[in-house]
């Protein structure tokens, strides 16, 4: 079945009227071909990773086809759907958020997940990854933008409230990836540039006073990040390698497999959240360079088919979604580069571990559902 | 498409205009961060490219010393006296446990783990270099120590049994002060060693043989390069250059007589230095009592090191090489060759010994040795070779008023007094010959004539060591050939340390006449016998009623005048230490002789009662067997 006869009969069974000529695929080429790049690229750098483990790689290889049906039923819901049910999935996320911090699983020293004994563990920030720009997209849809103050005020609340949740779980990481989600909805409806520059220039004159704020681990990798080798065994080591990993790798890279840093375990978390030193290590300048193009290809492809959404609610989802997935790769790499502290943000779809790709890949479902609402639209 | 939402009209248009630019911003924005992102991999991969594939390098490359195999030390029989063995240590790579304390308790149930090992380990662990180092926990654990450890493996993750070599003395105590030991490398030896080539080795040789001939026997480091993974495993060796074992040295001593020597000498605190006079090598060198060197390697604790450092009988002090003791009236045969060289005296002039000797003008009375003994006023006519076996001072006291000082002191400076003539021991003490020129600079005052009559029987400044005196031996038996004590014998390298043999040199001045006649003189000592009152050899009675071959020898008694400074003795010992020290010097056979030696007995009393024996047990036992075996 081709994706035209696919979106065809979807239509059909929506109960919609058939379009009169074939308008726009449900599952976008471009965007899939950039994703598909990304995931078949990730897969070959964790081969590396994993040296050579085929039942990891494995794992991952069907966890990443799990996230690309995820893709496909978020893509085929209908963006009135979302919108119905936006504020009833942020409400639901928030409460389980609170729930976390009450009765929470802890790991590593932190309390991320929920937990039915025997039967389901999750962390319910993923969920509020996609909840909070819905929930601010559907606040600010139909308000006159760009928002007043008061909307602004509003929709500042419902997302800065899970963001300040998951930070004291303790997540940062995640905490401001989902501000950043929510911010991102209003400041693609319209926030003056001005009100843009005073918030930005008030939180960097703020920023010292975050520091009490801190959790004491939080603030020894924001000393490591400035000065690695003020602990060279402990904080600073995961930076130091990196940096060793990708500074060693040249232009070229040391080629597949052949990177000692990764290979001989120097380059901690090298499957996971510091993979993307790996590539610099063994595939150079070069390798993350055609990664971070494909980067670019996909935030290009998913703001442009933003701009192609027939609703203000679609389109902020899908421009907010697919900013967020940049900032993901930006945040990752430069962590590792040692131009960010070290948070828990993995490097979108080529990362170790499913729960980030099934997350991401259903956003970019919901992007081509916003995306595709126009044949909902023409069919009127 | 127009929707109403309170008063405000929503424009459609207008905000899908308003949100493109807004997109195409954001866009904007990300290439900016992309562009952000390429500068920093610019800058680590381009511009700081060296720095980091060296700092990866680094990582994984690492250069191990191998540590040589120390040379080994035989006696002349092929006797092991300095060996390397196997030494088990616990390592405890900390990355690998879960739970340290816990650990160390489980471990403590297997083996035995002392507090101290247990913060020494903590001390150790705080100073790793990297991650996954093995940090030793104890340093010398026994084979069944091991052996349990092994079985009890699953029960001990992170603990690995670590193997090295070290030095050991079969003999311990026996060899202690002749071949020396080696110490575990301080800072103040850091300093002198050089770094590479002692980077891969914990112990270097502090005394004797070891100390000597440390560069020969410590051979040459060898390197390995290996790739090792962050945990510390080896995952392949890149290079290797080997490592070149230390030279085996085999010595003059001859560890049978070494353990006549210690045996004769018994409990008694003294020396013995024994040395074949046809090539000087060193036979034997006791010097008791004397410590087991094993114990400065498996590791001496505060208390035993101190008892040792500081006991009265110094048992880590060197007597043969570093005593220095008045040497008595073994002195008098140098004396007797000074005056027969400088035509002072012959074989034929008489004096009379009245027991006491005044110089001219002076009231002070210098007396015989027999004055108290004998009140019958002296031994009556003596001549040179009876002043020498019944040891008449009366008869060197005038003799050496007969020469000048410097005639008998540069004489002396040919047998080595006042100097090192060994080879191969660096630190002997030179002992004290004094000069006229030596007392004004050091004492500021002139040379009295009285200081040369106290020289002439081996009192006043003079001072000796044990092995100068068996070099003295040494030199009259071969009747005036110079041969320089030393404890090399062979080695299976060439010695850097060794420059080839010199040429033989002869003490000038006597004829060979004077050498014959003083060695008939000394065998008199010992053989002259049953010729009535005051005619036999003083060592007559202890020794030359019953020897089965000829034996020269001299005897002496050295007051002691001071006590060793930074001592301290009750009453009742003071006496025992400031008894006369017993000498004997001996040779034999004596027409050609193949052993000579000195023995000294600390606070013994009389040389002939005391130490004489001692040298014919020695003797007898180096001798005997070869005599028998003709």
């Amino acid at each position: 079945m081709s994706g035209r006869d696919f979106v065809r009969s979807l239509s059909d069974r929506s109960g919609l009227a058939v379009p009169e000529r074939p308008s726009v695929a449900l599952i976008d080429p471009l965007l899939m071909a950039a994703i598909l790049a990304i995931i078949g690229y990730g897969l070959v750098v964790l081969y590396s990773a994993v040296e050579q483990d085929m039942a990891t790689l494995r794992a991952q290889a069907l966890r990443l086809s799990l996230a690309l049906v995820a893709m496909l039923v978020a893509a085929v819901i209908s963006p009135r759907l979302y919108l119905r049910w936006a504020p009833a999935l942020y409400v639901l996320g928030l409460a389980m958020l609170v729930g976390v911090l009450l009765f929470g699983v802890t790991a590593k020293g932190a309390q991320r997940w929920l937990e039915i004994p025997g039967v389901i563990r999750f962390q319910p920030s993923e969920l509020m990854k996609l909840a909070v720009p819905l929930m601010v997209a559907w606040y600010l849809h139909d308000r006159l933008l760009p928002p007043r103050l008061l909307h602004l005020c509003v929709a500042l609340a419902l997302t800065l409230v899970p963001a300040f949740l998951i930070v004291r779980q303790p997540d940062l990481g995640t905490g401001i990836l989902i501000a950043g989600a929510g911010l991102a909805v209003i400041v693609l409806a319209g926030l003056p540039w001005r009100l843009i520059g005073f918030a930005v220039l008030a939180l960097a004159l703020a920023a010292p006073g975050f520091w009490y704020l801190l959790e004491d681990y939080q603030r020894s990798r924001i000393v490591t990040l400035f000065d690695p080798e003020s602990d060279p065994l402990g904080a600073g080591w995961n930076i130091i390698q990196s940096k060793t990993a990708i500074g060693s790798g040249g232009v070229f890279g040391k080629g597949l497999l052949q990177g000692t840093q990764s290979q001989l375990d120097f380059l901690p978390e090298s499957q996971t959240d510091f993979i993307i030193a790996v590539i610099g290590e063994e595939l150079g300048l070069v390798g993350v360079l055609i990664l971070l193009l494909l980067y670019l290809v996909v935030v290009a492809r998913g703001l442009f088919m933003s701009t192609q959404a027939p609703s203000t609610f679609a389109r902020l989802v899908a421009g907010a979604l697919t900013l967020t997935f940049f900032v993901y790769a930006f945040v990752n790499i430069a962590m590792v580069c040692g131009l960010l502290p070290v948070v828990g943000v993995p490097l979108p779809l080529v990362s170790y571990g499913g729960t980030s790709a099934i997350t991401l890949l259903a956003g970019f479902g919901i992007v081509m559902a916003m995306h595709a609402e126009q044949n909902w639209h023409r069919g009127h | 498409m127009l929707s109403v939402r309170g008063d405000s009209l929503k424009d459609s248009d207008h905000e899908r205009q308003l949100y493109t630019v807004r997109a195409v911003a954001l866009f904007f924005f990300a290439v900016v961060g992309v562009v952000v992102l390429l500068a920093r991999l610019v800058q680590l991969q381009v511009w700081e490219y060296e720095t980091y594939s060296v700092k990866s390098d680094e990582n994984r490359i690492q250069l191990q010393p191998i540590p040589p195999q120390r040379g080994l030390i035989f006696d002349r029989n092929g006797v092991l006296l300095a060996e390397n063995r196997p030494v088990f240590a616990v390592n405890v790579v900390a990355e690998r446990v879960t739970n340290l304390d816990g650990l160390l308790a489980e471990l403590g149930r297997v083996v035995t783990v002392s507090a101290d090992d247990i913060s020494a380990f903590y001390e150790r662990l705080g100073r790793k270099l990297r991650p996954y180092e093995p940090v030793p926990l104890l340093l010398d654990v026994s084979e069944g120590d091991v052996a349990r450890l092994s079985v009890n493996r699953h029960r001990l993750p992170g603990v690995e049994i670590g193997t090295r070599m070290v030095r050991h003395y079969p003999y311990g105590e026996l060899f202690s002060h002749a071949v020396g030991s080696v110490r575990r490398i301080t800072e103040e030896d850091l300093a002198v060693l050089d770094p590479a080539s002692y980077s891969a080795t914990a112990f270097v040789g502090k005394r004797g043989v070891e100390q000597f001939y440390e560069r020969s026997l410590h051979g040459e480091v060898g390197r390995e390069l290996v790739e090792i993974d962050a945990r510390g495993r080896i995952r392949q060796v890149l290079r290797t250059h080997p490592p070149t074992a230390g030279s085996n040295v085999t010595l003059q001593l001859d560890s049978r007589l070494q353990i006549a020597a210690h045996a004769a000498l018994g409990e008694r605190r003294g020396a013995i230095v024994a040395i074949d006079p046809r090539s000087g090598g060193l036979l034997a060198m006791v010097s008791n009592p004397s410590y087991d060197p094993n114990l400065f390697i498996s590791g001496i604790d505060t208390q035993q090191f101190r008892d040792l450092s500081t006991a009265r009988d110094t048992p880590l002090f060197n007597r043969a090489t570093h005593g220095q003791y008045a040497p008595g009236s073994t002195f008098k045969p140098i004396v007797a060759l000074a005056a027969l060289a400088s035509r002072a005296t012959s074989w034929g002039e008489t004096i009379e010994d009245k027991g006491f000797f005044k110089l001219p003008g002076q009231e002070r009375i210098y007396r015989d040795w027999s004055w108290r003994k004998n009140d019958s006023g002296g031994q009556g006519r003596v001549d040179l070779r009876r002043a020498i076996y019944r040891s008449s001072n009366v008869y060197f006291y005038d003799l050496s008023t007969r020469m000048e000082i410097e005639t008998l002191t540069g004489f002396a400076a040919s047998f080595g007094f006042g100097a090192n003539l060994a080879v191969d021991i660096a630190d002997a003490r030179p002992g004290l010959l004094p000069t006229p020129v030596w007392k004004q600079g050091y004492k500021g005052e002139t040379w009295f004539p009285g200081d040369t009559v106290n020289m002439s029987i081996g009192q006043g400044d003079l001072l000796v060591t044990p092995l100068q005196l068996a070099t003295v031996a040494s030199i009259i038996a071969s009747r005036g050939v110079k041969v320089r004590p030393r404890m090399l014998l062979s080695s299976d390298k060439p010695l850097d340390e060794f420059d080839g043999e010199a040429q033989a040199e002869y003490i000038g001045g006597p004829s060979h006449y004077d050498w014959e006649a003083l060695v008939d003189a000394m065998e008199d000592v010992v053989h002259r016998g049953n010729k009535g009152f005051q005619q036999s050899g003083t060592a007559f009675a202890y020794i030359g009623r019953d020897i089965g071959y000829r034996m020269a020898g001299k005897s002496g008694t050295a007051q002691v005048v001071e006590i060793r400074q930074g001592e301290e003795y009750s009453e009742e010992e003071l006496t025992e230490y400031q008894r006369k020290h017993a000498w004997f010097i001996a040779f034999a056979p004596a027409d050609a002789p193949r052993i000579a030696l000195s023995v000294l007995v600390e606070n013994g009393g009389g040389g002939s009662s005391v130490a004489a024996p001692v040298a014919k047990e020695v003797i007898d036992a180096y001798l005997l067997p070869r005599l028998a075996a003709r």
